[in-house]
This record gives structure tokens, C-alpha cells and sequence, in this order.
């Protein structure tokens, strides 16, 4: 073996161990997640059960439309995650850089249409503390919707970002040939990390926009 | 004797000596040696609010502090002393030493990670400092709102943060610890061969973990309430002021068993090794840590009989609690039997493991009694409830805290310290203890509520009491800086395994060396094969010790 070979960290016996262990602690780390988000989605539903027709009412506010494009770009971009695992065990480097460097743009896509959506939402009066009118209809509490639309997209918002960077460093790692079949475990542990953020919004977009439309 | 310290390399102290080498170490006992740096400092900063709490209450009309600082001490101690050293204590220091060494790892599963929670908590410290120094924050540790929202003026959104930082640090150690524990086990440590101190560990952080975000979010919520002026738990807005506390506690409830459940794991290795006899009820011990850990977490309403819940949930969350009593009393009942027909000694960590069964279990007791939906009524509120938390908190976990730092003193300097004085202070310890908090319960059982600055001259006896053991539990934990400090420079060489016990943290030179072990240890036998006969032992990897 040469002297370059790619050894695993000392703590650990093999690469085998090694990836184990990275993906376990992924794991364990998105469960902290679900706690987090699950304050949070937990907080909300109590309101939007107390004060139901006024979250109805603020909810229709909601730009459908963009919240549902951004839900399948959220989802292509999972595929095209998972992709770049699939081409990392086949050993084929191009295609891990290409996949990444879709999902990677997938990522920017989603933050650009909710962040254009921010923007309708500004004009529409509808962001609380800084532009917001009770329109005709509103109760309340309808104001406590928009608070909880905010804080959960933008949560959502900052994990997708810290998820770009880190397939951007995945891409790095590519670049200088770091995956190989026998050891691709961060390009893994960043694809659960992904596929997390994924499912946040699969349980943001109908709490947020879809809920009480019909 | 045999022992696996041939051709060691040179301890984890010795091998580098450079700053650099400290502050951008990845080795498990270096950290945890950084960590017990900063968790000292904080102890000291929470105790020397303590102490000004303590000195203003001996008037009954409360002279020395105003009204306003009086409330910004007591945050000040709960903030700094429930997570700045309390959450962090035992885990952060001996777990961190301890785990990789116990189930004969070269290091954690992710040392870096390791590192940078080091640098999340005195970033989080930083925050602390900056409030403190800036005025205080005057909320009580627990945020209430409409009050941490609306009406203090202190700096809330500054406490929150340190909080909510400080979790980053928990949730990394946590995760840490979790997935070492599952992967990184010797050939042969099979789950029922852990020692009980693993276990604990294990336990608590699951809690970590779980609760822990929980408290991020509520205190994230409370952060853009008071800074927005938006009413997440504001009633007038629409909010719910009760839901606040409803999350707090889902989060501060499991806390005390992020404090106490250490500590446990502590008295466990501690009771077994100087009463030379095993475990009794290994596995129960085991079952009992992981149920404290569930049914710790369903418990939380407890806090909140007298705050509005209807009389149905607060009969449930009075249940739970009496149901989370039977796991703790399982453990208590096993230590007292294991300590009958030991070969017992009272050298000082016993001593302080002794002082744990005994304040654990009158914190414990009282606790039923607030348990109590009738009783809590009148209870409530009272500085009853500051007595019962102050047995759990201070009486357990510092105790088994102090007690686990003289037991691996040892192994983590190399040096042996003066026994007689150790003896003293765990003693002194103990009485302090006491008389600050005993005269408590009496307080708030005649009615004297907590976080008052002033009260009626009858009660200054008991405040007077309380006052004087504060001093001596002040001089019990001074002492230690002291001879500690002289055992480092002064203090005899230890040698592997000063105390004879069975770990395998003590098949390995005292202090150890950079990967712990000169080669992976092979575990062929249970924890605590101590032979009570002969005072004789087999360590986990079957030498005989």
C-alpha cells in the first residue's frame, strides 16, 4: 500500500466502522432535529386549533402556487441526491460532480422562489412587525399565522442553506477524487442531512398552505 | 499485578506541552480537562451570587441588595448554575475523560466535534458574562412569560441566547457519547458488561439529545416575541402564556435527570469499588437508569398544578411522578444493599457517595410530597420546593460530583491528594449541606415564598441557620481548589490503580496516554467483580487486581 493510500481516523479500526459511525451520528443528529422542528410544528397546531377559522382565513394569503413549485424542487432535489451516492458506489466520479452540482442548483432555485415569495409577501401587507395591515376578515390572531409562516420558513430556510454548503463541500471532496467505493460515507450522511430538510417542508407546505383551503 | 502500561507512550499531559496543543487538542482528556476549567469558573461565578443571596436574606428586611439586583442574583445563580455547571458537571468532564477509557476506545466517535462543543460553551459563556456585566437579567432562571416577554427589563434576548448556545454544546456532547457508546465498545463490552457510569451516561444524553432542542425552540420563540413584539405567548395577541411553560418544562423536567442520572452512574462505580462487593441488581440498576430517562420526560406538568391545568392532567402528571419514584428507589435500595456485608472504607469518594444516598433520598422523598396535587398547593411556590431541588441538585449531583473527582483524581493527574483533608471536606460537605438546607423546608413549609427579598422577622432563625451552613458548604468547596491544586505539584505518584477497582480506565497508566490504551483491551467479565471476602478483584479484561 502505498504511502497516500486514504487511512481512516485514528480513533476508529477501519473505514467500515468509520462510515457506521458517520451515519449514526447523522441519525441521532436529525432526531435533535425533529425535536426542534416538533416544538415548533407543535406550537403551531395548537393555535391553528384554537383559533381555526382565523388561521383558515389568513392562510388563503399563502402563495399556493409558489409553495407547491418549491415542494417539487425540494423533491427533485432529493433524487438528484441520491443519485450522487448511487454514481460514488459505481465509482463513476463525473457523475457524483454532475448530480451535486444539479442538487446544488435545485437548493439555490428553492431559496429563490421563497425568497421572491418573501417579496409578494411584503407587498401583500402580511409580514408581522415590519409591514403588516389586518386585512378585511382578518380576527385576531390571524397575525400569529404569519408569525409561524415566518419563523418556520425561515428555519427551514437556514437548513437548507448549511445543506448547500455542505454538498458544496461534498463537491470538494469529489473534485479531489476523496470517493470511493469503499468509503463514500460523508457524500451519505449529507444526502440523510438532505433528504431532512426535505421532509420539513413536506410537513411545512400543507400545515402552511394548504391546510383549510378547500 | 499485571497491567497493559508496558511500552506505554508518554501521558496525554506530558506528550505536547505547547497552548496550542491544549486549545487544538482532539484528545478526549484534554477536553474534558478544558471543560472542567470552564465549568469551575462558572461554579464559582454561580456561587458567589449564592452567597450574596444568602447574606442579604440573614435581614429579614433585606438591606444589602436592592430589590432589582436582589432578583438579578438569583437569575444569575440558576442561569449560570443549571447550565453552566450543573448540565455540564459530570458529563462534560469525567464523562468525557471516562467514556472512550471505560469501554476501552482510543477516542470519542467524533474528537473534533468534541472540541468545538468546548468552544459552543464558552461562547455561550461569553453571552453570560456580557449580561452579567451589562446588569443581569431579572426573570428567574425559568423565563416565564408574559414577564421574560413584556415586563423585564433586563437583558432577556442576551440570557436566551447563552441558553440556547449553550444547548449546541449539549446536543454535540450528547451525540458524542451516544454513538461511542454504540460503536466504539472493546472487543468482548457487550451491553450488560458496561459500567453502570456508561449507562448513566447513555441515559442521560438520550434526555440531552430529546429535550434539549425543545428548550432552543421555546427560547427562540421567546427571543423574537420580546425583540418583534409579535404575540406568540402573549394573550392579548392571541398567544398562550401557559404553553410557554408547558414547553419549558417538557425541556426542564428531563433536565434534573440530565443533572442527577450522572451523578448516579457515579455512585454506582464509587459505592461498588469501596465496599468491594458488585453491584447489587446490575441489571435492574440498568433498567431503572433508562426508565428515569422515559418516564422523566411525562412528568413535567408537575411543575404547573397551581398554574391553571385542569385538575384531570395535573392527576396524570402527579401519577407519573409517583411512577418515576420506583426506578429511583430501586436504585437506592440497591446501593444500601450492595454496601451489606461489604468490606467497606470510607475513604473520601466513599464518603461523598455515602452523603449522595443520603440527601438523594430525602431530595427524593419531598419530592412525592410536591408530587402531590393537594400538598403542592400549599407547597408551591415555597422555598419547600427550593429545599427539595437544592437535595437533588446540590446534595446529589455536586456530591457524586466531587466524590467521582477525587475517585479518578487519580487517573487524571497521576497524583494522590491528602486523604485526611479530602475526608474533611466531603464531611464538611455534608454538614454545610444540611444545615443550609434543612431550615429551607421548614421555611416553606411555615409559608415563606421563594425568590422574596424581604420577610417577617419570625423566619429570621431559620434564614440566620440556613445563612451560617451556606458558609461552611462555601469552605467545603474552597477546600478542594486547595489541596487538589498541592496534590498536582506535591502529591504522590498514584500508580495504575490506587483503589484496586475493576474499570478498565484502571488497566491503563495514571495519567494515560494520548490513545489510552498501549494495546485494545479485550473484556472477558462483568463490571465490579470485587470479592468482598478478601477485599481481592478481577478487572473487566480478567486480571486479577
Amino acid at each position: 500500500m502505498s504511502e497516500s493510500a486514504p487511512r481512516p481516523a485514528e480513533q476508529f479500526a477501519d473505514f467500515a466502522q468509520q462510515g457506521e459511525v458517520a451515519q449514526l451520528g447523522m441519525f441521532v443528529f436529525i432526531a435533535t432535529e425533529v425535536l426542534f422542528f416538533g416544538g415548533l410544528v407543535f406550537t403551531y397546531y395548537i393555535y391553528r386549533h384554537l383559533y381555526g377559522a382565523e388561521f383558515a382565513i389568513a392562510g388563503r394569503d399563502a402563495k399556493l402556487m409558489l409553495g407547491a413549485i418549491n415542494a417539487a424542487i425540494l423533491l427533485t432535489s432529493s433524487l438528484t441526491m441520491v443519485l450522487a451516492i448511487e454514481a460514488a458506489a459505481a465509482d463513476r466520479q463525473r457523475a457524483i460532480l454532475r448530480w451535486l452540482a444539479l442538487t446544488v442548483a435545485l437548493g439555490f432555485l428553492f431559496l429563490g422562489v421563497k425568497g421572491w415569495e418573501y417579496v409578494t409577501d411584503y407587498r401583500d401587507h402580511v409580514v408581522p412587525a415590519v409591514n403588516f395591515l389586518m386585512k378585511p376578515g382578518y380576527g385576531g390572531p390571524a397575525e400569529l399565522f404569519w408569525v409561524f409562516y415566518f419563523i418556520a420558513t425561515g428555519i427551514h430556510a437556514i437548513h437548507l442553506t448549511i445543506g448547500i454548503g455542505a454538498v458544496l463541500a461534498m463537491m470538494r471532496f469529489a473534485r479531489r477524487g476523496r470517493f470511493t467505493p469503499v468509503y463514500y460515507a460523508p457524500l451519505e450522511v449529507v444526502g440523510l442531512y438532505w433528504s431532512f430538510v426535505d421532509c420539513v417542508w413536506l410537513f411545512l407546505f400543507p400545515a402552511l398552505y394548504l391546510l383549510g383551503r378547500s | 499485578m499485571t497491567t497493559l502500561t508496558a511500552d506505554l507512550p508518554a501521558s496525554y499531559l506530558t506528550k505536547e506541552q505547547t497552548i496550542a496543543s491544549w486549545l487544538l487538542t482532539t484528545d478526549h482528556k484534554r477536553i474534558a480537562l478544558l471543560y472542567f476549567a470552564s465549568i469551575t469558573a462558572f461554579f464559582f461565578i454561580g456561587g458567589f451570587a449564592a452567597t450574596l443571596i444568602r447574606l442579604h436574606l440573614v435581614n429579614p428586611a433585606g438591606t444589602l441588595l436592592q430589590p432589582d439586583m436582589y432578583n438579578r442574583m438569583f437569575t444569575m445563580h440558576g442561569i449560570v448554575m443549571v447550565w453552566f455547571f450543573l448540565i455540564p458537571s459530570i458529563p462534560n468532564t469525567l464523562g468525557n475523560f471516562l467514556v472512550p477509557l471505560m469501554i476501552g476506545a482510543k477516542d470519542l466517535a467524533f474528537p473534533r466535534i468534541n472540541l468545538a462543543s468546548w468552544y459552543v460553551f464558552n461562547l455561550a459563556g461569553l453571552f453570560v458574562l456580557y449580561f452579567l456585566f451589562m446588569g443581569g437579567v431579572d426573570t428567574g432562571w425559568t423565563f416565564y412569560t408574559p414577564l421574560s416577554t413584556h415586563y423585564a427589563n433586563g437583558y432577556v434576548v442576551a440570557a436566551a441566547v447563552a441558553v440556547f448556545i449553550n444547548g449546541f454544546s449539549s446536543i454535540m456532547t450528547g451525540l458524542n457519547f451516544v454513538v461511542t457508546i454504540h460503536r466504539m465498545r472493546a472487543p468482548g463490552m457487550v451491553w450488560m458488561r458496561l459500567p453502570l457510569f456508561i449507562w448513566a451516561i447513555y441515559a442521560t444524553s438520550a434526555v440531552m439529545l430529546l429535550a434539549t432542542p425543545v428548550l432552543a425552540m421555546t427560547l427562540f420563540l421567546v427571543g423574537v416575541e420580546r425583540t418583534a413584539g409579535v404575540g406568540i405567548f402573549d394573550p392579548a395577541l392571541g398567544g398562550d402564556p401557559l404553553l410557554f411553560q408547558h414547553m419549558f418544562w417538557f425541556y426542564s423536567h428531563p433536565a434534573v435527570y440530565i443533572m442527577i442520572l450522572p451523578a448516579m452512574g457515579v455512585v454506582s462505580e464509587l459505592i461498588a469499588c469501596f465496599a468491594r462487593k458488585p453491584i447489587f441488581g446490575y441489571a435492574g440498576m440498568t433498567y431503572a437508569l433508562m426508565a428515569i430517562a422515559v418516564i422523566g420526560f411525562f412528568v413535567w406538568g408537575h411543575h404547573m398544578f397551581t398554574a391553571g391545568i385542569s385538575i384531570y392532567s395535573a392527576v396524570v402528571f402527579s401519577l407519573m411522578s409517583f411512577v418515576v419514584a420506583v426506578p429511583s428507589a430501586i436504585k437506592t435500595f440497591n446501593w444500601t444493599v450492595t454496601l451489606h456485608k461489604g468490606r467497606i472504607t470510607f475513604d473520601a469518594p466513599m464518603l461523598y457517595a455515602l452523603g449522595f444516598v443520603g440527601l438523594f433520598t430525602i431530595g427524593g422523598v419531598t419530592g412525592l410530597i410536591v408530587a402531590t396535587v393537594a400538598l403542592d398547593i400549599h407547597l408551591q411556590d415555597t422555598y419547600f420546593v427550593v429545599a427539595h431541588f437544592h437535595y437533588i441538585m446540590v446534595g446529589g449531583t455536586v456530591s457524586a460530583y466531587f466524590g467521582g473527582l477525587h475517585y479518578w483524581w487519580p487517573k487524571i493527574t497521576g497524583r494522590l491528594y491528602s486523604e485526611m483533608l479530602a475526608r474533611f471536606a466531603a464531611l464538611l460537605t455534608f454538614l454545610g449541606f444540611n444545615l443550609t438546607f434543612f431550615p429551607q423546608f421548614i421555611l416553606g413549609y411555615l409559608g415563606m415564598p421563594r425568590r422574596y427579598y424581604a420577610y417577617p422577622p419570625e423566619w429570621q432563625v431559620w434564614h440566620v441557620l440556613s445563612s451560617a451552613g451556606a458558609s461552611i458548604l462555601a469552605v467545603a468547596y474552597v477546600l478542594p481548589l486547595f489541596y487538589l491544586g498541592w496534590s498536582l505539584f506535591r502529591g504522590e505518584r498514584a500508580g495504575a490503580n490506587p483503589w484496586r477497582a475493576t474499570g478498565l480506565e484502571w488497566r491503563t497508566s495514571s495519567p494515560p496516554p494520548a490513545h489510552n490504551f498501549a494495546r485494545a483491551p479485550l473484556v472477558t467479565s462483568a463490571p465490579y467483580a470485587y470479592n468482598p471476602e478478601d477485599g481481592s478483584a478481577i478487572a473487566q479484561d480478567g486480571a486479577h487486581v
